[in-house]
């Protein structure tokens, strides 16, 4: 049992469920503050989501619509904890996702490209956009959150006037893709059967595996991954052992800002969502991926289970009672779960203390046990 | 051209204010990324005053309270950050971008359920002020005078006063430079730490009720603040972490925060038919290439960002 417990994994589990349950209860009370009476039902309306409804066909079409919004979540933590092992913090990943959207949408409403080259454009277009904060940091020194949040900003205005270019005369949103170019869809590839016809179920959940598993083989199996773990731990001693520190530092973030514009791809390319040209701020989806990486422990295939959940309660809180309480209670949860989060390191560090203890403890009593 | 000069010195002292409190709280050695958050939570505080305040008080009494409760929210809402940072060691970026995203977060979950509960028709996350915010403005021939304005100068003189004039502030650049040392010559590094994000959470409150009511009469909480905790962030790096220097790169970061409010005003600008993202984007830009050229050799204070571990002297 002891020696389950000392598992660096089973402790990162055991911290990212404690951290869910402290923020499901901070959620708690802070509804119960707006009004008693219908908090706990709030509550469990978030954690049911789809199970709100009674039709099991109906259940499994909107499990599918909430699938079809974890794909671009769980890249964007990919995003972000793939930087965060080079020691960087790369919240510019909301910047680089909507990024990723502006090339999409404009490549397959402007220039009617087929599905593949729209989403290599929006690949190379967050790449690009990460790029630009890596040299920043490499070569200016610039801090990576701040330079960051400014391109973040810069992105969304960039965006604003360029898919502007292509939206609907009447409304502030950009076009059906699905009228103006089907070829820019995403195949189904049959997928939707699955989900009771749900029609944005595509070939972006197997991407999105396929992807999440490339990033923990290049993590944990290459050079290249050794290298980038190494520059997180110790900059200065992978500079001395040879690794180019820079060049890995820049390659991470171009890595990093090209899976968040294919995380962009992978939903705006469903159809699912539509770009609102008038938008006044950069879509969430990149900072939940902060939440969802370290919610995750920081691993590939933590950040699947933690992003399904984190978008799990987001679409729940479209069932809590309007007349009560706002939707936004589930941004709320998600941030406090975050705060937790940084206690993550806290939470490990008291766990092995504990164990050390009783370890010691029991070696003593076998010696004690032994002289008598 | 009066109003160019109003906007940029309304958003000067907004900036100038954050940035200090951002520059306090380096120096004490803890990166205050959270300051977006802080800046949030303050304006709500301020916004709920004016809004229950009956608006017959006299103009002082409700300048002065306004002020006092969103000090007052910084400060509570900074302690998050001090417990997490300081006492429990937690990652400070992880922290700070956790403050920023419950700020908004809270924020608009408490101004709906204020709203709906009014008016059950109501979902907005609006806060309206609008006699309240003339209490705020002093017009002198078309010149918009803001007691913000007053507040910001001050606040500089004291920090400026106090970081280089008294032990207490000697002592809290100590502990962001060399905190071991600072320790062994008997001071509490713990206590000053917090002393430096208490005191950064009192400005970011007050900068932020100082934004909401820079330009407009009422407030969507849903939006934040739009990224000026950031650029505070900048405009303290590229003040080199000195409140003087700080006070002119802010005058220089307002002047083109003003621009894209007041750009239609001036015909050769207005002539030249860019769209108005791009007056948006310019303060950005500006701080990103200004950061570029002033972070090579930077003056931050040594040991900022590093939790202070008693174990390590």
């Amino acid at each position: 049992m002891r020696k389950i417990l000392k598992n660096d994994g089973v402790q990162a589990f055991i911290a990212s469920i404690l951290c869910i349950i402290l923020g499901m209860l901070v959620g708690y009370i802070a509804l119960l503050f707006i009004n008693p009476s219908g908090a706990g039902e709030a509550i469990m309306d978030l954690i049911k989501n789809f199970f709100n409804f009674n039709n099991p066909a109906k259940q499994i079409q909107r499990f599918g619509n909430t699938i079809a919004k974890t794909v671009p979540l769980l890249m964007c933590s990919l995003s972000i904890l793939f930087s965060y092992k080079v020691g960087l913090f790369n919240i510019g990943a909301a910047g680089q996702y909507c990024i990723g959207v502006c090339a999409s949408l404009y490549a397959a409403l402007q220039w009617h490209w087929g599905w593949f080259p729209c989403m290599l454009f929006a690949i190379i277009a967050g790449g690009f956009a990460g790029a630009l904060v890596g040299i920043l940091k490499a070569a200016f020194n610039v801090n990576e959150v701040i330079s960051g949040i400014m391109l973040n900003w810069i992105i969304l205005y960039f965006t604003n006037i360029v898919l502007n270019k292509v939206k609907e005369v009447a409304s502030p949103y950009t076009g059906y893709l699905s009228e103006i170019n089907p070829k820019a869809l995403l195949p189904n590839a049959g997928l939707d059967k699955f989900f009771n016809n749900n029609q944005y179920i595509t070939i972006a959940l197997p991407i999105a595996l396929v992807v999440t598993i490339a990033i923990w083989v290049i993590l944990n199996k290459t050079k290249l991954g050794y290298e980038l773990k190494a520059t997180g731990f110790n900059s200065k001693a992978a500079k001395y052992c040879g690794m180019a520190e820079k060049r890995n530092l820049i390659l991470s973030l171009i890595i990093s800002g090209a899976l968040a514009g294919l995380g962009a791809s992978l939903l705006y390319q469903t159809g699912y969502m539509r770009w609102e040209c008038t938008a006044a701020s950069v879509p969430g989806m990149g900072f939940n991926g902060i939440a969802t990486a370290f919610l995750g422990g920081l691993s590939p295939i933590g950040a699947i289970f933690s992003s399904y959940f984190i978008q799990h309660i987001a679409d729940g809180g479209a069932y809590v009672d309007k007349s009560m309480y706002c939707s936004q209670i589930s941004d709320f949860i998600s941030s406090v779960i975050i705060y937790f989060c940084g206690f993550v390191f806290f939470i490990k560090y008291v766990m092995n203390t504990v164990l050390a203890k009783r370890d010691k403890k029991d070696s003593n009593a076998n010696k004690e046990g032994g002289e008598n | 051209m009066t109003l160019l000069i109003q906007y940029t010195l309304i958003f000067a002292s907004v900036l100038l204010l954050v940035a200090l409190g951002g520059c306090v709280s380096e120096h004490s050695g803890v990166i205050n990324l959270g300051l977006e958050g802080i800046m949030v939570i303050g304006a709500l505080g301020g916004a709920l005053t004016m809004r229950f305040m009956p608006i017959t008080v006299p103009a002082f009494v409700m300048v002065i309270t306004v002020m006092i409760v969103a000090i007052l929210c910084g400060v509570l809402y900074s302690t998050l950050l001090g417990v997490a940072c300081i006492n429990f060691k937690a990652d400070q970026t992880i922290i700070g971008t956790a403050l920023n995203m419950l700020g908004v977060a809270g924020a608009t979950v408490l101004v709906k359920a204020i709203n709906t509960a009014q008016d059950p028709n109501n979902v907005s996350s609006e806060i309206e002020y609008v006699t309240q915010r003339n209490m705020f403005v002093k017009n002198i021939g078309g010149f918009e005078f803001n007691w913000f304005m007053v507040a910001a100068v001050i606040a500089l003189i004291l920090v400026h006063v106090f970081l280089y004039k008294t032990k207490y502030g000697l002592r809290l650049m100590a502990c962001g430079e060399h905190p071991q040392a600072a320790d062994s010559v008997g001071i509490s590094v713990y206590k000053m730490r917090w002393l430096g994000v208490l005191m950064s959470g009192a400005l970011g409150g007050l900068g932020g009720i100082c934004y909401i009511l820079a330009g407009v009469s009422l407030w969507k909480f849903e939006v934040g603040v739009a990224g000026f905790g950031f650029l505070s962030l900048a405009v303290m790096i590229f003040g080199q972490w000195k409140p003087r220097r700080i006070a002119l790169v802010a005058l220089l970061f307002g002047f083109f925060r003003a621009l894209s409010n007041v750009y239609v005003g001036f015909d050769f600008l207005y002539n030249l038919n860019i769209p108005a993202g791009i007056y948006n984007m310019m303060p950005y830009i500006v701080s990103l290439v200004v950061l570029a050229l002033s972070s090579k050799h930077s003056h931050a204070p040594k040991a900022e960002g590093i939790p202070y571990d008693k174990g390590q002297r």
